[in-house]
């Protein structure tokens, strides 16, 4: 298995344990972690797949997806922080009201 | 010399899965947050050997660097409001 | 019960992808070619910058405007938290006043570098909004400068610069089509008020609000 498969299959399995944390986890910070987690899950894939050019330099045009797809990771992220601590200001808890209170 | 590179590679790889699995199953939330950091960095190692520097860089700036500062400051925030919540709380309940 | 179900649900999801993704060809010349061929006349050397800034430029102009929007949602959700009393830390403020202006220049390096090897404005947005908490963490404060049109026109100015050349560029050709002549010092100039913008809508982002006193 080649270098560009090893690392691409390491993403897909690192997507798939962080969907299931972001689902898992009450806390709104883990959530938020988690979703970072996926998203480098997902540049890897991109990443490691674009490596697999014969040659010295790998394909650019996916790894200026990255570039873009990690911008705007932290731009989410950042609105994300700040939506969570409205949240803990409104109920008092940093996670969402669950399904069987009211 | 390529099957230690190959091993180094596989070795990296292992290490991200591993870092973020430790990283979400963590029970205190700043060590979780210590391990994404590191996380970032091997994320940056894998940049370059993927021979994509451009986005080792942004990786090491912003994904490790800047997600890392933004959550450290998030937690922060997270426990001064709580305390602030719980001194309002005690304030208006006096004694118990 | 989730618990359950959703690690069983996952597996052939796991399992599917690791088929989709080793299902690919071991070698794939992508898009490599077609850069190559056009690098020359893209204007700047680095394949990455080129892709970016010139043969994708429409994605980076809607990635800076994602940027922008988060900051104005940041602002319109929440203040700025309150500022911890107390003194900062001297040792900090120290090697703050000693490092952030080589950060600036790193960052004005890592810009002209991102035309010609590794680099770009991305990267020396990231150094500059590096610098900038640090000083926020050294205890630097703005005062009124951070409710004036400075600090606004300096968080906006990334998109206005490059919506502005896109719009210029109209006129000759099409929207964000540089002429081969100019690409070079048009891409630069973008990428210069890009990484200021960068910059500093990542320190606004990491203080978390708007000024106290803005209007909302």
């Amino acid at each position: 298995m080649s270098v560009p498969f090893v690392f691409a299959l390491a993403g897909a399995a690192l997507f798939v344990i962080a969907f299931y944390g972001v689902f898992m986890h009450a806390h709104l910070l883990r959530k938020i972690m988690a979703l970072n987690f996926m998203g480098s899950g997902v540049f890897l894939v991109i990443g490691g797949l674009a490596r697999r050019t014969s040659g010295v330099l790998a394909d650019p045009v996916p790894q200026a997806l990255v570039i873009t797809g990690i911008v705007v990771a932290v731009a989410a992220t950042a609105f994300l922080i700040v939506l969570m601590l409205q949240v803990q200001t409104v109920t008092g808890r940093p996670e969402l009201p669950s399904s069987d209170q009211d | 010399m390529s099957t230690l590179i190959w091993w180094l590679d596989v070795t990296l790889a292992a290490s991200l899965v591993t870092v973020a699995w430790q990283a979400m199953g963590s029970t205190d939330l700043f060590r979780a947050i210590a391990l994404f950091v590191a996380f970032g960095l091997l994320m940056t190692l894998t940049w370059v050997r993927l021979d994509a520097i451009d986005v080792a860089l942004a990786e090491a700036g912003i994904g490790a660097g800047f997600t890392g500062a933004l959550l450290l400051a998030g937690l922060a925030r997270l426990h001064r409001q709580d305390d602030r919540r719980r001194r309002e709380t005690e304030q208006t309940e006096p004694g118990s | 019960m989730a618990h359950i179900l959703l690690p069983a649900g996952l597996l052939p999801f796991a399992l599917g992808l690791a088929a989709a993704v080793l299902d690919l060809p071991e070698r794939s010349v992508g898009l490599k070619p077609l850069v190559e061929a056009k690098a020359a006349a893209s204007g700047v050397e680095n394949l990455v910058t080129a892709v970016l800034l010139n043969f994708r430029g429409y994605d980076t102009l809607l990635e800076v405007a994602v940027l922008s929007l988060a900051i104005v949602g940041i602002w319109s959700v929440a203040v700025m938290p309150r500022r911890r009393a107390g003194a900062p830390d001297p040792v900090l403020a120290y090697l703050v006043r000693i490092l952030a202006p080589f950060m600036i220049l790193l960052g004005a390096w890592l810009l002209w570098a991102g035309s010609y090897g590794a680099g770009g404005a991305f990267q020396a947005g990231a150094v500059f909004a590096a610098a900038l908490v640090l000083v926020l963490l050294a205890g630097g404060r703005m005062g009124a400068a951070d409710r004036g049109w400075p600090a606004r026109t300096a968080l906006m100015a990334g998109l206005l610069v490059f919506a502005a050349v896109g719009a210029a560029t109209m006129a000759g050709g099409r929207f964000l089509e540089f002429p081969t002549r100019s690409a070079g010092g048009l891409i630069l100039l973008i990428e210069a008020a890009a990484a200021v913008s960068i910059g500093f809508i990542l320190a606004s982002a990491f203080r978390g609000g708007r000024p106290a006193g803005t209007p909302q």
